[in-house]
């Protein structure tokens, strides 16, 4: 075994370098979705993420792109970031020990000026090997070896782990870690893009949004207050917050209650935005005990404090701010588009024509879906931006 | 035999303010005070006077001035005046010392060494007087998760019953006998007002008392006083008393002379009789025991409410709290070494049961291991003296609070430490009519009430502050909270950080 016997890499002394509760950052959101399925590239939302620059201070950005890998929708997708050789070969003989690798290479970068000192990046492409306990699904054995990966000594570090999805972050403005990734050859349905003003932490490039497990992938602007009791409950359901920052608990805590306890997204979003109590009172009875049941049984799951996320899973992309609105989201349609901004006029810089643009109330998810006759389109796609 | 204990206390008369009223002497019920027909002249016996400024209070003209009567023995870190006066007393009964309220010696209180965080610049704080602030708790078993039927928002788990405080501060237990049925009036009106609880404690439950059925949790404790169907069906919750932190492993006694026929008929003991509660409870020497204890309550209630297990902190108290949740208590309430009493041997008091941080911070720590916290509520008693000690306490774990003393000083206590008397000159640890009417539980609720209103309020602020709008926010969140002046082990054990770090 690759890891067993060694001590566990500690990433907080990498990533919250100061030792303090956990990680602060304030930062700029966006998200794009095709709601038809259709896969465009992200040249626009670099575009717009680039028009909140200032809302950065160029020491994290990233993006997550989904339907990407058409060719290899079926395999989990894993990009890992090395600091060194050793590591990369260390944690490659880990892979082929517990994956079927199906195909494997590096993620494409070029050389620019703004990116100083990149780690290395690769891509995997996997199958859970066959036979797995009953109780393990494919799913839950992937968590299993990421959280591995990421708390074994070694300096690898999963970015992302989805199917047909892909998290490509590192350390600068947004708009160059699109450049120095080369994402404009991609085409997603879906993009989620951060650009980060971490304020007690020293440039890593495992550090910057957008934050992942499977296809779960969070963007995130703001400091979750109630974040120590966030992390202790998620512990007893065995996750383990390496990371020690706020973005991390909500990862998980999707990941527990939409996956694990299999509540729907519209659930979910008043576990982590609930409504206030004299709210639920007021509710229809059977509304009311719904909604009493789950402050009484996820009440250490609500995020408290001021916050808005971004949320993507394949298919879904979710807009949620904290219950009293106290970080901006802005939210745009036009067509079969929806567009979640920290702010209105990087939607408008792409999409100037929108039929829709509001704000929604603190704690009210905007959730964006697939349609049910969507399709992921594969072939003869026209080269288009983002703003039709 | 001549006693050799000298005055505590010096009563000071201005005798140019005394109008000779001698509403000082209808007020001591220890008798310090006296009238000198002959002199036309009021005066005190010192040796009689325990420091509860109850003349003080009530002198008309501002005339008397309770003050410790300097007595400096030779200075020794050792001998210290407390320990040599106990001594000397029991040279003089031969008896057990008995004492009233909680533990005064001092040991380390590890509220006064923890801090609460604030919000600066990264988030903002919130102001409880324009946003909602929320305190509501809800005290109960929780499922581990929710399940819903497929494809719809019907909720699928069956919720187990859940007990709604408005404000996370319950009034512990204070038997009927101990304190009397005005005392209890007083808070169970404060509990409805307030929408929180109040408790029996092992005195039964007086039939005035039944409509407060609501806000009330009925103890059934070893002796078994005062239960029957009518009582369990009557209460909010059932709290089985183990032990308290006043006394851990000591038993109640109290005497026939209090036992009057209301007392009695409460009780349900003759009239005159002793009470005994026995130091354990008779049918429960083990684990398996109290679960039994448990489910028949349960079952004798038809699942209708949560049941509730006290417990002394005492050095195993989190393997204990494990078993206790694994047992099917609903809620595990902590008493800690400061739980006061109405009464019980000083050595035992003051020596015996670990500090309430502590024990809560590793009775909570333990339940999330072993993956059991949401299985019972947890509730730290024994020594709360304000709303900061409150919100240190939810956010070492604490689901809510009991408070005691803090309840009664509302009532006018001036914690003299002479419950065991029975001689409270305040009117509240007694059942002597010619005291208790001095408390009139119409204002006795409102002062009670006033104090949780005061509390709920400042709690507000601090949440306000840390940048929550929710109680559960804070709740077993270590991370807003700095330890100052511990060491290692204390702040490991405690699952805090060491202020500036």
């Amino acid at each position: 075994m690759l890891f067993e016997g060694k001590s566990m890499k500690n990433l907080m002394s990498i990533n919250n370098t100061y030792n303090d509760d956990k990680v602060i950052d304030a930062c700029s959101i966006f998200g794009a979705m095709d709601r038809s399925g259709r896969r465009f590239s992200g040249e626009g939302v670099f575009k717009a993420v680039a028009n909140m620059h200032d809302r950065g201070n160029g020491l994290g950005g990233g993006f997550a792109a989904y339907g990407l890998y058409p060719e290899h929708a079926d395999n989990y997708a894993l990009h890992l970031m090395y600091l060194s050789i050793k590591s990369k070969l260390e944690t490659e003989e880990f892979l082929r020990e517990h994956f079927n690798v199906v195909w494997q290479e590096e993620v494409p970068s070029r050389k620019t000026a703004a990116i100083t000192n990149p780690p290395l990046v690769w891509r995997y492409f996997v199958d859970v090997p066959q036979g797995l306990p009953e109780n393990q699904s494919a799913d839950d054995y992937v968590v299993a070896r990421v959280m591995e990966i990421n708390t074994s000594d070694n300096d690898s570090f999963v970015f992302s782990s989805g199917k047909n999805m892909a998290v490509f972050k590192g350390v600068g403005y947004p708009e160059e870690i699109a450049e120095y990734f080369k994402l404009e050859q991609y085409k997603a349905y879906i993009w989620t893009a951060h650009g980060r003003f971490p304020t007690n932490t020293v440039a890593w490039w495992g550090g910057a949004h957008p934050f992942s497990i499977l296809d779960w992938t969070v963007v995130h602007n703001g400091e979750i207050s109630s974040y120590g009791i966030n992390r202790r409950y998620l512990e007893q359901f065995g996750y383990k917050c390496t990371m020690y920052t706020d973005t991390e608990v909500i990862a998980y805590a999707v990941d527990l209650l939409l996956r694990k306890h299999n509540l729907p997204l519209e659930i979910v979003a008043r576990v982590l935005a609930a409504p206030f109590w004299d709210e639920i009172e007021r509710m229809p009875e059977k509304e009311r005990n719904l909604m009493r049941a789950i402050r009484q049984t996820y009440g250490s799951l609500l995020l408290n404090g001021p916050f808005a996320v971004v949320i993507a899973h394949s298919g879904e992309m979710i807009g949620l701010t904290d219950r009293i609105r106290l970080r901006p989201l802005t939210v745009g349609e036009k067509d079969d588009m929806l567009y979640l901004s920290s702010e209105e006029s990087a939607i408008r810089l792409i999409s100037p024509d929108l039929d829709n643009a509001w704000s929604p109330m603190g704690g009210e998810p905007v959730i964006g879906k697939l349609k049910p006759d969507a399709q992921i389109h594969l072939e003869d796609e026209k080269e288009e931006i983002v703003s039709r | 035999m001549k006693t050799f204990v000298t005055p505590k206390f010096k009563v000071n008369r201005d005798e140019d303010r005394c109008i000779q009223c001698q509403v000082c002497v209808n007020q001591c019920s220890f008798g310090a005070n006296y009238y000198d027909a002959e002199e036309n002249k009021v005066k005190s016996r010192e040796e009689l006077c325990t420091g509860c400024h109850r003349c003080e209070a009530f002198c008309p003209t501002n005339a008397i001035r309770v003050t410790y009567n300097p007595l400096d023995y030779r200075g020794n870190y050792n001998w210290r005046p407390d320990i040599i006066e106990d001594i000397t007393k029991q040279s003089e009964t031969g008896g057990v010392l008995l004492t009233g309220m909680g533990d005064d010696k001092s040991q380390r209180i590890y509220w006064d060494h923890i801090v609460l965080n604030a919000s600066q610049v990264t988030n903002p704080s919130i102001d409880p007087l324009r946003e909602p602030m929320e305190l509501t708790t809800y005290l109960g078993q929780k499922p581990e998760r929710l399940e819903l039927e497929p494809g719809t928002h019907n909720l699928k788990t069956k919720m187990t019953p859940q007990v709604k405080l408005d404000v996370p501060v319950m009034f512990s237990a204070m038997s009927y006998g101990a304190v009397s049925l005005n005392v209890q009036e007083s808070l169970a009106r404060a509990a409805k007002e307030m929408g929180t609880l109040w408790n029996t404690g092992e005195g039964g439950l007086h039939p005035s008392l039944y409509k407060y059925g609501d806000n009330t949790i009925v103890q059934v404790a070893s002796g078994r006083f005062g239960v029957h169907a009518d009582y369990l069906d009557a209460a909010k919750i059932i709290e089985i008393k183990i032990g308290q932190g006043a006394k851990p492993g000591i038993g109640g006694h109290l005497p026939g002379e209090k036992v009057s026929a209301d007392v009695s008929l409460t009780r349900m003991i003759p009239e005159g009789t002793d009470a005994i509660s026995p130091a354990p409870q008779h049918d429960i020497y083990s684990i398996e025991d109290l679960a039994q204890l448990i489910y028949a309550l349960k079952e004798a209630t038809n699942y209708t409410k949560p049941v509730s297990v006290k417990i002394a902190a005492v050095h195993n108290a989190a393997a204990i709290a494990s078993g206790i949740v694994r047992g099917g208590a609903d809620i595990v309430v902590i008493d800690g070494l400061r739980g006061a009493t109405g009464a019980a041997p000083k050595v035992i008091r003051d020596n015996v049961g670990i500090p309430i941080e502590l024990a809560l911070a590793s009775v909570d720590s333990r339940l999330r291991q072993e993956g059991i916290r949401h299985r019972a509520s947890l509730v730290a008693s024994g020594g709360i003296r304000s709303s900061g000690d409150v919100a240190k306490a939810i956010a070492l774990g604490a689901d809510a609070v009991y408070i005691g003393t803090a309840a009664l000083i509302s009532l006018g206590c001036h914690v003299c430490q002479q419950c065991h008397t029975g001689k409270c000159a305040w009117g509240i640890c007694t059942t002597d009519l010619r005291l208790t009417k001095r408390i009139n539980p119409e204002i006795g609720a409102r002062r009670a009430a006033n104090l949780l209103r005061s509390w709920s309020i400042e709690l507000k602020d601090i949440l306000g502050g840390l940048g929550v709008n929710a109680l559960e926010s804070l709740r077993g969140n270590r991370l807003h909270l700095r330890g100052i002046g511990l060491s290692d082990t204390e702040l490991e054990i405690l699952g805090i950080r060491m202020a500036g770090n």
